[in-house]
């Protein structure tokens, strides 16, 4: 057809930009050297959550997933996929080793029921609005829990990577 | 205590008219308003959280945009910024979206958008894109009915004034652009006075691409040096055939006001755009040098490239005989329409006091007889009792654009006279005529261009308000008035305003477009080279005295929102992805001495401003989208150092590198 000159002009620099980052995981370990000296105070561990209510570990929350009862041995394959989900997905307000913008996910399982904890990640607007425990967790945070958009396929693969923590 | 009883009977008079109020009113108003009985106002009542019925895609004018109203409520939703700089978006501030405005000419940051256009499938408006012309700098662009953003724009060579434009053909074959001023082609030096003859007008057919939308010229007809007004398709037995309005057949270059007005009638260019479609895919037509930019939007990168073009296939009408003819129509006609059966092809002669309905069967006739009246460069004209089917005598001063109902009606606005005016096609008869407030342009019947129109409402568009509404000035807000016409009387509903100048306008019904509507951008999907997709990812890179920040934002905190060993003389860019992958999160960043931009982005998209610092301190940055109860938490801070300054570059997020405490 006909003759293109072709001048990309916003992707000049984003091209130019692409390169750094092949080379960007050894810079970036670089300069986090430099940061970790200068921060000192480590963090205090996580504490667990309020001690569980009795009750809590039976209630299922509101949302699409119904009661169900976990198999007793952990799916490693799907534990692992679950971490990938939750590093892409969730860390930007949970870490497992410390309360972030919300709780650490870190013994979850214990404390919540298998179906309120994946209602609470695919369901969050209305967990905490009509929730009993989502509600004093909203109360606690003030942070809203954020609705990623997971499919119940993938919060479920979540569910089984906080089995590992 | 006799006071204390009178001050609680007036609190108690005062309650209960109060309370009383609250039910009548709406009563109460309309008996005092006439004509506007309570009944017409429930009809343009949309109640809180109910959606409106129809979209209509109002263009801004001089405003260079593209509006977005619900009908019947005429409530604003949307400026889609297409033409012009949008500092509400970051449109064309932004790395990302700044090329979309570039041209032949270099960046332009304010257009001037003329007549949108709805993509068709079968005849029927389809909901996908809105095309949308520019005038001045002569450009088509294409804006997405999934994203309501600006998807592409191309420009158009040879052309100025891109007036005739943005039509589209049955099943979205072509859009055209054609051109309102003629003028050299190719550009060159010579004199103004030389114009007749040798000036042209350039009637350019854009090839879309049925599945993404992207356009190309295909060719571009080289036409005698008329201006050239507005346009329709053909369409049901007239599919492709497309009629262009011309004015100016006198070719005067100076004092048009009076000089273009000497001819009783100019014409209409009828153009068989099909059979000029085959003589090029048989190689015909020949390509120039041309140079044109084709700005195209990437979904995944979320970004823009510009593409400055080489040449273009240009048709001179002589080499395809049977293709083109003028037909003559009353005094320097504006809205040249077809009605949705495709057979009558109506001129609305600004200057005339009469409306010419020309027959297509009719012309397809006086062709294969040669029934002509001579040629005017070589272009038969085609004998007026041959191609006339007939004449609406006296319907009001100044007709400019005509739209139709599905039982036979034709819609004219008047602007002159200030009235749209309903009359019967075959009978050549007035139903009906109504006042407008004031000067209409053009009007819009939802489907408008099409085999079907929507035919409930009809929205005219006028270029005068005056005393409508509350004065602001000067200049006052240009306004719509929506009709209802489904009866026999056409029956006036609701003003409101418009931003710009509402030039035009397309309507299309609610549930084509709605259920489609792109609600977040997938994270996985992003491949914008400076995209993080989790706060992990984010980081700070110098390279030179560029500084790098791959950014993210979520609820609500940015990553990493502290930063040192940024110096005085760098060129700090803000890569930013926003991390939320739900409806209605965006979040937006502003750094205090940025002169480039603000920005606000969307779930799960990227976009960059830049930065340079110009004093030592420590500057802060913040969230501008008011995105939940800690919106007012989400800023950070960057150190910036004197130039030369050893302070090593950190980026920290609550004192953790992000990504390194996990
Ligand atoms: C924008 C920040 C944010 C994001 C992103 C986010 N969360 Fe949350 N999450 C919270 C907050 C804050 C809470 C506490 C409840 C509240 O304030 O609503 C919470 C609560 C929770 C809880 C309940 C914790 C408990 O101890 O009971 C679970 C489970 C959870 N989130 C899982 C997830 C998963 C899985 C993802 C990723 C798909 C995710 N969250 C993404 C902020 C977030
Ligand atoms: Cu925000």
């Amino acid at each position: 057809m006909q003759q293109k000159n072709l001048r990309t002009i916003a992707l000049t620099i984003l091209l130019s930009g692409s390169m750094i980052a092949c080379g960007g995981e050894n810079e970036k370990t670089s300069s986090s050297k430099e940061t970790t000296t200068v921060q000192q105070s480590p963090k205090p561990e996580t504490k667990p959550e309020t001690k569980p209510a009795s009750d809590d570990m039976s209630d299922i929350g509101v949302g699409p997933i119904k009661a169900f009862t976990l198999p007793a041995e952990i799916d490693q394959a799907m534990a692992a996929e679950g971490k990938k989900i939750f590093k892409a997905k969730c860390t930007a307000c949970h870490k497992v080793s410390k309360k972030f913008i919300g709780p650490s996910p870190k013994g979850i399982v214990n404390r919540r029921n298998p179906a309120w904890i994946m209602n609470m990640i695919l369901n969050p607007e209305k967990m905490v609005k009509e929730d009993p425990i989502a509600k004093a967790l909203l109360k606690k945070y003030s942070a809203p829990m954020a609705n990623q958009g997971l499919t119940e396929e993938d919060a479920r693969k979540v569910l089984e990577y906080f089995r590992t923590l | 205590m006799k006071q204390l009883i009178n001050y609680f009977m007036v609190l108690a008079v005062i309650g209960f008219l109060a309370s009383c109020n609250q039910a009548p009113t709406k009563k109460s108003t309309s008996s005092k308003s006439g004509a506007l009985s309570g009944s017409v106002a429930e009809r343009v009542y949309v109640a809180p959280g109910e959606h409106d019925s129809h979209y209509a895609f109002i263009s801004g004018g001089f405003s260079g945009q593209l509006s977005v109203y619900g009908l019947p409520s005429g409530r604003l939703f949307r400026v889609v910024p297409v033409f012009s700089q949008d500092p509400e978006k970051g449109y064309g501030y932004n790395q990302e979206t700044k090329p979309m405005l570039m041209t032949s000419h270099g960046f332009v940051p304010w257009g001037d958008s003329h007549h949108p256009d709805i993509s068709q499938t079968n005849g029927t408006v389809d909901g996908r894109w809105v095309f949308i012309n520019e005038n001045n700098t002569p450009r088509i662009a294409r804006v997405s009915l999934k994203t309501f953003e600006t998807e592409e724009i191309i420009e158009i060579p040879n052309s100025a004034g891109n007036h005739s434009s943005s039509f589209v053909t049955e099943n979205t074959e072509y859009v055209v652009a054609g051109t309102r001023f003629a003028v050299p082609f190719p550009q060159r030096d010579m004199s103004i006075k030389d114009m007749k003859g040798n000036f042209k007008g350039a009637l350019t057919f854009l090839k879309v691409d049925p599945t993404t939308g992207h356009m190309s010229i295909a060719f571009q007809i080289k036409m005698p040096g008329f201006n050239y007004d507005l346009a329709h398709p053909g369409r049901g037995k007239s599919h492709g055939w497309f009629f262009f309005s011309t004015y100016n057949t006198e070719e005067a270059n100076s004092l048009l006001e009076v000089n273009a007005s000497q001819n009783d009638k100019d014409f209409i260019a009828a153009i068989n755009w099909k059979k000029i479609e085959e003589y090029v895919a048989n190689g015909g037509g020949k390509k120039v040098a041309a140079k044109y930019t084709h700005n195209l939007w990437h979904d995944n990168q979320h970004a823009t490239t510009s593409t400055m073009e080489k040449e273009v296939l240009v048709v001179e009408p002589k080499d395809v005989p049977g293709a083109i003819f003028f037909l003559p129509t009353a005094k320097s006609p504006h809205g040249c329409d077809v009605d949705p059966s495709g057979e009558y092809i109506i001129g609305n002669g600004k200057l005339a006091a009469a409306m010419t309905v020309h027959s297509f069967s009719k012309l397809q006739k006086a062709i294969e007889d040669k029934a002509f009246d001579g040629e005017k460069y070589g272009i038969p004209v085609v004998k007026f009792e041959a191609v006339n089917y007939g004449v609406l005598e006296n319907p009001g001063l100044g007709p400019l654009h005509t739209e139709f109902d599905t039982r036979g009606n034709a819609y004219t606005t008047f602007f002159i006279s200030s009235e749209v005016v309903k009359w019967n096609i075959k009978d050549l008869k007035v139903i009906d005529r109504h006042p407008v407030y004031y000067s209409v342009g053009h009007l819009m019947i939802p489907g408008g261009n099409s085999q079907h129109p929507d035919d409930k409402y009809l929205v005219a568009m006028n270029k005068i308000t005056k005393d409508r509404y509350l004065s602001t000035g000067p200049e006052v807000c240009q306004s719509a008035q929506l009709f209802d016409i489904s009866g026999e009387k056409m029956e006036l509903l609701l003003d409101f305003p418009t931003i710009g100048e509402p030039h035009y306008a397309a309507g299309i019904a609610a549930d084509k477009i709605e259920p489609k509507t792109t609600k977040i951008y997938k994270l996985e999907e992003n491949t914008h080279p400076y995209a993080v997709k989790s706060e992990a990812e984010t980081k700070v890179e110098r390279k030179g005295n560029e500084v790098h920040i791959y950014m993210s934002m979520i609820r609500s905190h940015f990553s990493p929102d502290n930063i040192e060993g940024v110096k005085v003389g760098d060129k700090v860019f803000f890569h930013v992805t926003n991390l939320e992958q739900d409806y209605d999160v965006p979040h937006g960043i502003a750094m205090i001495g940025a002169n480039t931009s603000e920005m606000l982005i969307m779930p799960g998209r990227t976009a960059t401003m830049i930065w340079e610092p110009k004093e030592v301190g420590v500057w802060p940055f913040y969230c501008t989208d008011f995105c939940s109860a800690l919106h007012q938490e989400m800023q950070g801070y960057i150190r910036v150092s004197p130039r030369g300054s050893n302070t090593p570059l950190t980026f920290t997020l609550d004192g953790d590198v992000p990504g390194q405490d996990e």
